[in-house]
This record gives C-alpha cells, sequence and structure tokens, in this order.
C-alpha cells in the first residue's frame, strides 16, 4: 500500500503523513480527544462541569494515576502486573486493622497508630512487589503467573484476616483529615498523585534509573551485555509499582473510612487499560507518564459521564472492556506500521 | 562522510607492540545439550589483528563472549594482560578496555544514539544525567571515527550500516585495549568498509590488540596478522596470514577437502516451477523482485545480512505480506497472499532457518513433527480423524531414509543434535509431495557430518527432479551447489550467476555495491534475465 501511494505521484501527501506521524508522536491523540470529550460532556452531560463533581472526578482518578504509574514501570521493562488490584485490598485490609488494633490500645497517639498502620501497608506492597520483582528477575517466570498468584495470596489473605467484613475504627482525623478532606480545595489524593507523577517523571527524564527501564524493555539483551544491572531494575520496577499500589490504596481506604477486602475488583484491568490507552507498549521500551496520568483521567471521565447519564454498572464493565481490547488492537496495528529500513 | 585518515586517533591506551595482552589456556564452555568450546588456547598482542574464522557454531562467538565477559568460561585460564580474570562481568570488561562490537547489535531501538552510547555508563551524579556532557562526548566520539550520524536520532529508525556505526562508535567510548570486531563488514558498504578498515589500521599502531570475527577470507587475509580456525568448539590451528590459501582455509575450517564437502550436482534444468514476478512486500524488505526456479536444478540466493533474501522466500510460502507482484508454481498464479497450506498443496515448501523458533515443536516427538505439515493427507487422517499406525509406518520409512540417528520416531525432537533436527524438520518435505523446496540457511549450527548429509539429500532431490531454492549466508556453500545464483543488495536482486561466474570475487563485488548502483540498472556483465 505504500507503493501504491508513491505511484501516484503522493510525495506531499506523505510528507503531510509523515508530519502528522511526528505530531502524534510528540503529543498523541490523547490530550485532544480528552479536551474534545470534556466538551462534548460539559455541554450534553447534565452535572458534569459542576464543583462537586470536577472535584470527585479529579479524586477519583488520583487513585487510578497513582496505580497505572506504577503498572506503566512494569510495563515498560516488558512485564506486567495483575496484583495491584489484590495489592489496594490487602493494604485497605491491613493498614484498617492495624490503626483499629491500636486504638484500643493507645487512644492518645492518633499520630502513632496513622503511621503505624501506614507503614503496615506499604510494608505488604513492598513485600507482594519484593516476590514479583524476585520471581521474575531470578527465577524468570512469566510475570503473568506469578503477579496472578500473588493477587490469589494477597486477595486471600485480605479475605482470611477480616472474613470479608469491613474494618471500622481508624483515626476520625485521618479519615477526614486526609481521606476526605480538601487540601486548598482540592482532595488531598489529588496532591499525592501529583507529587508520584513528578518524582516518576524526574526518574525517568533524568536518571539513570529511567534510561535503564526503558533499555530493559526495549533490548533486554543489550542492557546485560552493556552492564546494567538488569535484575535490579527489573526488582526495583515491581516493588515501586506494588508499593504506588499501596499507596493508592491508603488514600482509598482513607476516604472510605473502613478497610476492606472487595475493594475494586475492576482495578488491575483499569491500570493496564489507562497505560494502554496512554501508549504504554505492552512490549516494553515506550511510556510517558504524563501520559497515563492523562490516560487515567480519561478512563474515569469516561466512568463519571456514564455514572451521571444512569448507565447501567454491568454495561459500563463491558464498555471498559471493549476499550481496553481497542486500546491494545490500536497498539499492536501502530507498532506494524513503522517501516522497516 | 567524514575522511577518517584526517582525523585524530582515537584515544587509546598506549601499549607496546608485541606485548601479550589476552592469554587464555584450555578454555571449555558447555551449553545444555553442546560443548560450545573445548579445550582453546587463544591469545592476542597489542599492535595485532588476530582473525577468528570458522563455521556457524564452531565456537567463535562463544570465544568472544567469553572474552567480553559475557558468559563464564567453565574451565580453563584466562588472563588479560598478566591479571587472571575470573567472574568477569560485561561492565568489569568495558572498564578493563575490552570493547567488544557485536554482531547481534546490544542496542535499545527505543533509546537515541547518543542514550544507546552511554548506556550502561551514563555520564553524571547520584543517579541524575549530564546531559550536556554526554551530548558533547557522543559528537566528539562520532567525529572522531567520521560516521554520518547525529546523537539525537533514535536508533530503531536507522538502518542496519547505521546502526553497525553506532555498535561500533559504543566500543570507542571509553579507553580500548582490546577491540573485538564480529563481522563488522557484513552490512557496510564498500567505501564504510574502507574507512573501518583505515580505523582498524590506526588502532594496531596505536598498541589495540583487535579480535577480528570474519567469514570473508579475502577480506581478513588483507587485514589480519594471524588466523585461528575453529571447528566443532575446537582450536584446529593458528595461521601467519597468507602462509596458507583460500582453499587451504576452506578446508581447515570444514574438515574436509572441498570436493568432498560439496558433492557435484549434476543439475538438469526443465521447466519453470516457481516464478516470482515484480514482487514488493508490504514492509520493504524485499523490492520488484523477479526469480524463477526451475526443476532439476539448485538455485542459490546469497546476500549479506538484512538484504532480504529469506524474507522473499518467506514471503513465497506466505510467511511475509506481500504488497505487489505475482507468484506462479507451475505457471499457475497464487494468490497475491498465498497461505501456507495453499503452498504445500501446490507442492512447495518452506524449512526455516530458526529450527527452534519456527521449525520444531521441541516437546514432541519426532513422528508428530514430521507429519504436522501433512494432516490432511489420507494417509495421516481421514475424515479429521488420525490414522496413527498409517502415520507410524509413513514416518518410519522417511527417517529410514533420511538415516536418523537413533531411527526412534518417538523421541523428543528436544533432546536431539542440531543435525538431526534438521533431518527431522526435512522429513515434513517427505510426507507430502513435495516439488519445490525453499531452504533458508540449512545448515546453520550444524557440524560437518550432518552438513554433508543435508548436501547429499539435496542431490537426491535434485537427481529426482525436485527444484530447490537455497538461500545462504554461507559464502562457500552457495558457490559450490548452486546451479544459477541470485544475489540480493539492500531489498533488491542486483545480479543473476551462473558457470564460471559463480566465485567470491564476482559475489563480493554485488554484496558492495555502493548506494548510487541501486537505481541504476545492474552491470551488464551480469544483467538480470528478464
Amino acid at each position: 500500500m505504500m507503493t501504491k501511494s508513491m505511484d501516484h505521484g503522493g510525495a506531499a501527501a506523505n510528507a503531510a503523513l509523515d508530519k502528522f506521524y511526528r505530531l502524534y508522536a510528540a503529543i498523541g491523540f490523547l490530550p485532544i480527544i480528552l479536551l474534545g470529550l470534556i466538551l462534548v460532556f460539559a455541554i450534553f452531560v447534565p452535572h458534569f462541569l459542576v464543583l462537586p463533581n470536577v472535584l470527585n472526578v479529579l479524586r477519583s482518578s488520583s487513585y487510578l494515576v497513582i496505580l497505572a504509574v506504577g503498572q506503566m514501570l512494569v510495563l515498560m521493562v516488558g512485564g506486567f502486573d495483575l496484583s495491584v488490584g489484590a495489592v489496594v485490598a490487602l493494604t485497605s485490609v491491613s493498614s484498617a486493622l492495624v490503626m483499629a488494633g491500636l486504638k484500643a490500645q493507645i487512644p492518645d497517639h492518633p499520630a502513632l497508630i496513622v503511621l503505624a498502620g501506614v507503614l503496615a501497608g506499604l510494608g505488604c506492597g513492598f513485600l507482594v512487589g519484593l516476590v514479583n520483582g524476585l520471581c521474575v528477575a531470578f527465577m524468570s517466570v512469566s510475570p503473568f503467573m506469578v503477579t496472578l498468584g500473588t493477587a490469589s495470596i494477597a486477595t486471600g489473605s485480605a479475605l482470611l484476616l477480616t472474613n470479608g467484613i469491613p474494618v471500622y475504627g481508624m483515626p476520625v482525623g485521618y479519615v477526614d483529615g486526609f481521606g476526605r478532606g480538601l487540601w486548598f480545595k482540592l482532595p488531598s489524593a489529588v496532591y499525592l498523585a501529583i507529587a508520584i507523577v513528578a518524582v516518576v517523571f524526574l526518574l525517568q527524564n533524568f536518571t539513570r534509573m529511567g534510561r535503564y527501564i526503558v533499555a530493559i524493555g526495549g533490548n533486554l539483551q543489550a542492557a546485560v551485555v552493556s552492564g546494567v544491572p538488569t535484575r535490579f531494575y527489573l526488582v526495583t520496577a515491581y516493588v515501586l509499582c506494588s508499593v504506588f499500589a499501596s499507596l493508592s490504596g491508603l488514600a482509598l481506604t482513607a476516604q472510605i473510612g473502613s478497610g476492606q477486602a472487595a475493594i475494586n475488583s475492576q482495578l488491575t484491568l483499569e491500570s493496564i487499560a489507562a497505560a494502554v490507552i496512554a501508549g504504554v507498549s505492552l512490549k516494553g521500551g515506550v511510556g510517558r507518564v504524563e501520559m497515563v496520568a492523562l490516560g487515567a483521567l480519561f478512563l474515569l471521565i469516561l466512568t463519571n459521564a456514564m455514572d451521571l447519564l444512569t448507565i447501567d454498572p454491568r454495561i459500563q464493565t463491558i464498555f471498559l472492556g471493549v476499550i481496553v481490547v481497542l486500546a491494545v488492537a490500536l497498539d499492536e496495528l501502530s507498532t506494524r506500521r513503522t517501516k522497516r529500513v | 562522510m567524514i575522511e577518517s585518515s584526517q582525523a585524530t586517533p582515537p584515544r587509546t591506551a598506549q601499549a607496546a607492540h608485541g606485548d601479550l595482552l589476552l592469554e587464555m589456556t584450555g578454555i571449555s564452555k558447555r551449553f545444555p545439550g553442546v560443548l560450545a568450546l573445548n579445550d582453546v588456547d587463544f591469545d592476542l598482542r597489542a599492535g595485532e589483528v588476530h582473525v577468528l574464522f570458522g563455521e556457524n557454531g564452531a565456537g567463535k562467538s562463544t570465544l568472544i563472549n567469553i572474552i567480553a565477559g559475557a558468559f563464564a568460561p567453565d574451565a580453563g585460564e584466562f588472563k588479560f594482560r598478566g591479571r587472571s580474570l575470573v567472574r568477569l562481568r560485561p561492565h568489569a570488561a568495558r572498564i578493563m578496555g575490552i570493547s567488544p562490537v557485536f554482531q547481534e547489535f546490544s542496542l535499545v531501538p527505543e533509546l537515541t544514539v547518543e542514550e544507546n552510547l552511554f548506556l550502561g555508563r551514563e555520564l553524571g551524579a547520584a543517579g541524575f544525567l549530564n546531559h550536556a556532557a554526554m551530548r558533547a562526548k557522543a559528537r566528539s566520539v562520532i567525529g572522531e571515527l567520521g560516521f554520518d550520524i547525529l546523537p539525537d536520532q533514535k536508533v530503531g529508525e536507522l538502518s542496519r550500516a547505521h546502526q553497525q556505526m553506532v555498535e561500533i562508535a559504543k566500543a570507542f567510548l571509553t579507553e580500548v585495549r582490546l577491540l573485538i570486531l564480529d563481522e563488522p563488514t557484513a552490512s557496510l558498504t564498500e567505501a564504510e568498509t574502507q574507512n573501518l578498515f583505515a580505523l582498524v589500521n590506526r588502532l594496531k599502531s596505536a598498541g589495540v590488540g583487535i579480535i577480528y570475527v570474519s567469514h570473508r577470507i579475502q577480506e581478513f587475509q588483507k587485514i589480519g596478522d594471524r588466523i585461528t580456525v575453529l571447528r566443532d568448539g575446537r582450536k584446529i590451528t593458528t595461521v601467519k596470514s597468507g602462509d596458507v590459501s583460500e582453499s587451504e582455509l576452506v578446508e581447515l575450517m570444514t574438515g574436509r577437502k572441498v570436493g568432498v564437502l560439496f558433492p557435484s550436482i549434476a543439475h538438469r534444468p526443465t521447466e519453470k516451477l516457481l516464478e516470482v514476478d515484480d514482487v514488493t512486500l508490504a514492509d520493504g524488505m524485499a523490492r520488484n523482485v523477479s526469480f524463477y526456479v526451475r526443476a532439476g536444478e539448485i538455485t542459490g540466493i546469497a546476500g549479506l545480512v538484512g538484504c532480504g533474501k529469506s524474507e522473499i522466500v518467506r514471503a513465497v510460502y506466505g510467511l511475509e505480506a506481500v504488497a505487489a507482484g505475482t507468484i506462479r508454481v507451475r505457471g499457475e498464479k497464487m494468490a497475491v497472499r498465498p497461505t501456507p497450506i495453499e503452498m504445500l498443496r501446490h507442492g512447495v515448501c518452506y524449512f526455516p532457518s530458526d529450527r527452534v523458533a519456527e521449525g520444531l515443536a521441541l516437546g514432541r516427538p519426532v513422528r508428530e513433527n514430521a507429519s504436522m505439515a501433512a494432516l490432511d493427507l489420507p494417509t495421516f487422517s481421514q475424515m479429521r480423524v488420525l490414522r496413527r499406525a498409517s502415520e507410524r509406518r509413513a514416518i518410519q520409512a522417511i527417517i529410514h531414509k533420511l538415516k536418523l540417528r537413533p531411527p526412534q520416531i518417538e523421541r523428543t525432537v528436544g533432546k536431539l543434535s542440531g543435525g538431526n533436527r534438521q533431518k527431522v524438520l526435512l522429513s515434513r518435505g517427505m510426507t507430502r509431495d513435495i516439488s519445490v523446496f525453499l531452504f533458508d540457511e540449512p545448515t546453520v549450527g550444524i557440524d560437518v557430518g550432518a552438513k554433508i548429509e543435508v548436501y547429499e539429500l539435496m542431490k537426491s532431490l535434485v537427481a529426482e527432479g525436485a527444484a530447490i531454492v537455497l538461500v545462504s549466508s554461507e559464502l562457500p556453500e552457495v558457490m559450490n551447489l548452486s546451479n544459477r545464483l541470485y544475489v540480493m543488495h539492500r531489498s533488491q536482486i542486483v545480479a543473476e550467476l551462473s558457470g564460471t561466474d559463480i566465485n567470491e570475487t564476482e559475489i563480493l563485488s554485488h554484496f558492495f555495491r555502493e548506494r548510487r548502483f541501486e537505481d541504476g540498472p545492474a552491470p551488464a556483465s551480469s544483467a538480470m534475465a528478464t
């Protein structure tokens, strides 16, 4: 098909197409589509562009942004993490249990209680990420199986710890001040998400680690012979992903006000979807954190609009699946388009 | 390209000429199923070009990988500048001045030239990168080498020749004491090759030791000082360059007299079985390619790595997307995008070069692998139900004919040697009525004994009136077996040779043609038949 367009003297058209692709590579479709979507919803969806709803969208997208950024790191090293949703649940349960338990013993030290709870939650995330990373890096087990396995372990543990019953009893300040609080008129989770995106942005663009993550996902063998400590960075990517999932879980738990083992079964799929929509390649080596943040926002805006239009949540689930399949197919098509020289 | 001999020599370590730089004794390395290196001695002096010569799978790449620190030897002593090295890592090797330039590029396509150059040894402090310093250093190294590449180009978008330059530049980022060049000219033009040789000579006079891996006898006899020949993981001998002739070297490499290795095949070409007319592939790996294949002869296709010779036969079999052109089998026009089953039914079978990735199911028995492409035939199934007894009889007979050792059809293919695996793959062509055999690098990674058997099989196939297409990077192989030989260069067929024109000088002259010839007509002496 390429030769045909050249036969018809389409050099100008080709140049325009080239320019278009370069522009596409630089910004991508996503910001444009996102803007268009916001515009359309603002006009046609009632209550979309009102302050409480905007804050709601920002808050709920923050949790997904944090998750998707971690997922992006793992996708970039050529793996993927199916355990993020389970880590959120395990973090939620363990942090709430620790806080509730300590509240009975040291009711006068809320700060200490919160610290212990947060550490317990992050510890769970760290542990799961470490197991994921070590298995992938040192035993060369498929990331699919490892993270599916650890997801099952984490979900099972969360259910076992709580019998499926929500855990109440976290300090009031934690729930109202952090979880549901507005700092400078914005939900607290937004700041957390912005901080994480900023840190990962610095990591990607200005540090060795950012470059090594691209190298590992782009050509593992090249990274090895170039002296990159590939195993260390593989483990680091998985640990960061899980720890980010924990952070997301902590913020979500504080907002809900209770630790829940069945916190949101769709989070893993949504995190991968947000990353893929943002152009992160499932083959590794390609991904930009600022785009991933927009990808998460995109998904949440869609969901929110469907909620406002009172579309059946079951239909929304189907819709999410369709979006994921489309995004992956487009990713595959765009890599196939690239010419080989 | 900047005239490189004018440039100042790249930064190199000063060492007196003739000092022993590298000393390896009794090196052995075993991989699951193969002894890749068996008690090999090797040494390199400062200011010397030491050529490593051998067939694919002889152990050359294992040896240079050990020197570069990518593999650890199982046994033997490895001394660099008088120091014994154990547990060498690639990173440490580079710091010591051992710079490998691999044939399989150690480049990350998603990163830029500059990012690739510095991969694993970025400049900066506390994990943060110093972009300005790296850009300046990258520019100066590329400038010294006289390469026309830009630091901010993405490597994945470069041509193979330019990627080769990045790979070479990578070796010069640090002080070089020992340079390993693995088939460095495989994708360079004549001018680029001359530049590289000038560079090698400058390095030699600066006291750098160079290990030069190459298949091209005429090329390395010009540039090499000593030649070490490896065969089947053993060191055969080390000779001074110029002391041995070309045919002696081929004999040393293969362990056979040239006449014994390659059977004399009586080509009796009859009708055209396969005609490829003006075919262009969707990814541009082959452009406007036309050739034909006759019954009773071997038609060779030679060319450099990445020239498209493998892609075109894959396209004939329906494994690569065809954008334009026609493919005819026995005069019958095939679909624009043929499928493998369609081609099999028309008597065309493709034998992939990568037997592990594309050819065989390693965990399954010989019998299943052999019958895989013929299960639709009545011998093997009726009404979609397998006829296992009939299958066993048929495959047993074929395996007997191919001399598989041991002749057990229930053995899993993964337990077989390279030569035996190739026979299992070939048996697939015997299970149905195949008249056009497309061989893609049929002797890669198999020992000399098995090679001779593969050649003998080709001979008997041709005698029975089959048409064979032989795609090979091994020049002696295509030269000695082909009745007619097509040469491909940069996605196009640039010559069709026959008779006495099939010789190394003639073929290499087409390998090395300059870019300006690319769109022009082929030289009159070897004009295309069409």
